[in-house]
């Protein structure tokens, strides 16, 4: 129960309207430092709109996405932080992040939140190599002193765009692409441009990566590598992951925590186990005769009272 | 035989300039879809900002050393210039980001008049001289029935070309500035998450323009020895016809579009009727929209789906 113990994400309160539309109604959740959080839900649910809230592409209406990059998030030392303007502290708890207040590319910069797509976003006119380096902006960029000293050839430059090539390559060898580093990222196959996305995110050293459908168009064999790949970031680099995925295999086979949305409200949170036997979930997947509904909601409010 | 050679020269020289114009205009394309109409204006003001400092330079600190002279007019035309095109990217252009297509266009159409008008405000409607310097030439033949000749001018234009060229050319391909343009141009939104700020790439590439709008400028000035307030608009719109030719997005095409288009206005006035050598140089516009649009070294336009 990570998520319960240790949460790096708090999502509370939040609700997103796209004018009439409430795309998200009142969500709150936790994700666990160290687990893969899964966000399911029917197509339409408001999951990807959650994302988008994270990682900066929308403002959220309303309601608070608290990050603890390191250290735990305490609900004493976020309350003086949202009393304040700013985005980010260092609390006695550790470094806090308010992302509904933060720029898209400081979600990633620096809370380290990094994400990938339904559909594929690689730049199909870089190098394999060159779209992993590309993720390595900010350290480089510094390391150059903005361009000007790495010009002069002064500065601990080619230092780094050495370390940066090896990350690079690291990452290529866990993908199995080392061979094709130097062709067009935009040549690749369907499944390995899914890898060398989920390769370019680790590039950045997330903390936590929000992977948007990663199964989405494998065949059976490349999910399987896939679903090795995601525990492999969670087991041996640590990285907490969250992600939106319609496979049920790989959902109950990964995942530690599952968050069930529809219509954009929460309708389940828990084990697996758990949520593979509720009776709402099942409801919202495969749809029920009107009173049976009316009766498992019944059932699950009974519940809730004892 | 000879004079065809001379024209040659000439067309190189006078492409070199448009092809540094021309850069500007493809490399904001590139980054952001926009045709910045006052880039043109920029290069004017910019060869305004090369005449008072080099007037300053020579006459009140009294520098004769005119390659001294030079060098620091060139750095400091490069400086001043990026400065004027940074805040006219902040004012005129970032507000309107995420606008629709045509508001930064006519935003940037607004801005260019407002440029040549300011200009000819401030500095009176007349063509402003400088002293003819690096006139001397070298004969590169002779014996024949005229000698082919190369002035120092036209050496220093080419040199610095190729320089300057070398240089962004090398910032663009092997820097991590240069790869963030690159991921800019190709997803914006995708380069905002991987941490790169996005408006400050942008504001770059629009300073890196200049400033190579500014080499043209100092150049410019320095080939045909004064400068008005409407010499933006004719050499804008022709290095646009030479982006346009090279490819728009693609830098080496602005370059060779840039000489393509120097060299045929050039052999055109020689040969044909130098009354008529805007009217060639706009003819190539035409005829590339309408037979080639994506340029010779262009990319052809691939539908997102």
């Amino acid at each position: 129960m990570r998520w319960q113990s240790d949460p790096l994400l708090h999502v509370e309160h939040l609700t997103m309207r796209f004018g009439g539309i409430l795309a998200v109604n009142d969500l709150s959740f936790t994700a666990g430092r160290g687990d893969i959080t899964a966000l399911i839900g029917p197509n339409g649910a408001g999951k990807t709109t959650v994302f988008n809230c994270i990682t900066g592409f929308y403002k959220p209406t309303q309601g608070r996405i608290a990050f603890a990059r390191d250290g735990r998030a305490d609900e004493t030392d976020v309350a003086a932080l949202t009393q304040t303007a700013r985005r980010h502290a260092r609390m006695a708890s550790g470094d806090i992040y308010l992302l509904e207040r933060m720029p898209d590319f400081e979600i990633s910069g620096k809370a380290k939140v990094a994400r990938t797509f339904q559909n594929i976003r690689l730049f199909q006119g870089m190098t394999v190599l060159e779209n992993l380096i590309v993720a390595q902006h900010n350290p480089l960029m510094q390391a150059s002193g903005w361009t000007v000293l790495g010009l002069l050839g002064v500065g601990p430059y080619r230092a780094r765009e050495r370390d940066a090539i090896e990350k690079a390559k690291f990452w290529l060898n866990k993908i199995n692409l080392l061979e094709r580093a130097d062709d067009a990222a935009g040549d690749l196959p369907y499944g390995d441009q899914r890898r060398l996305e989920i390769a370019r995110a680790m590039c950045m050293d997330p903390v936590l990566l929000c992977l948007d459908e990663p199964a989405a168009g494998l065949n059976p064999r490349e999910t399987g590598d896939l679903n090795t790949l995601l525990c492999m970031l969670r087991d041996e680099q640590n990285t907490s992951l969250l992600l939106i995925e319609h496979d049920m295999n790989v959902v109950m086979q990964i995942s530690d925590h599952v968050v069930v949305l529809d219509y954009g409200t929460k309708i389940a949170d828990g084990a697996p186990a758990a949520i593979r036997s509720d009776p709402r979930v099942i409801a919202a997947y495969l749809g029920v005769a009107d009173e049976d509904e009316a009766q498992a909601v019944a059932g699950e409010r009974a519940g809730e009272r004892t | 035989m000879e004079f065809f050679f001379q024209q040659l020269i000439n067309g190189v020289t006078l492409g070199s300039i448009y092809g540094l114009i021309a850069i500007g205009y493809t490399m904001v394309f590139g980054i952001i879809g926009m045709v910045n109409f006052a880039h043109g204006d920029i290069f004017m003001v910019s060869a305004f900002i090369a005449l008072l400092l080099f007037l300053a330079l020579t006459t009140v600190i009294g520098i004769t050393w005119l390659v001294l002279a030079f060098i620091i007019v060139l750095l400091l035309a490069m400086f001043f210039t990026s400065l004027w095109s940074w805040v006219i990217e902040r004012l005129a252009y970032r507000p309107l980001r995420g606008s629709f297509r045509l508001a930064p266009l006519i935003s940037a159409i607004g801005m260019s008049i407002f440029l040549a008008n300011f200009v000819q405000v401030v500095q009176g409607p007349r063509n402003k001289p400088i002293p003819p310097m690096f006139n001397e030439t070298i004969a590169l033949t002779s014996g024949g029935l005229f000698d082919v000749t190369v002035a120092w001018k036209q050496i220093v234009i080419m040199v610095v070309t190729v320089v300057l060229l070398t240089i962004f050319w090398y910032i663009v391909q092997k820097t991590p500035l240069g790869r963030a343009q690159r991921a800019c141009e190709q997803d914006r939104k995708m380069a905002a998450l991987l941490g790169i700020d996005v408006d400050l790439t942008i504001s770059i590439t629009f300073i890196m323009g200049a400033a190579l709008a500014a080499v043209a400028g100092t150049l410019y000035l320095i080939q045909f020895g004064n400068v008005n307030f409407a010499d933006g608009f004719i050499p804008g719109v022709k290095a646009f016809t030479a982006a346009v030719l090279g490819g728009i997005g693609s830098i080496p095409g602005a370059v060779i579009g840039g000489l393509l288009i120097g060299l045929i206005e050039v052999l055109w006035a020689a040969y044909v009727s130098s009354d008529y050598k805007n009217v060639a140089a706009f003819t190539i516009l035409i005829v590339v929209l309408i037979f080639m649009p994506q340029g010779l070294l262009g990319k052809p336009e691939i539908e997102k789906v």
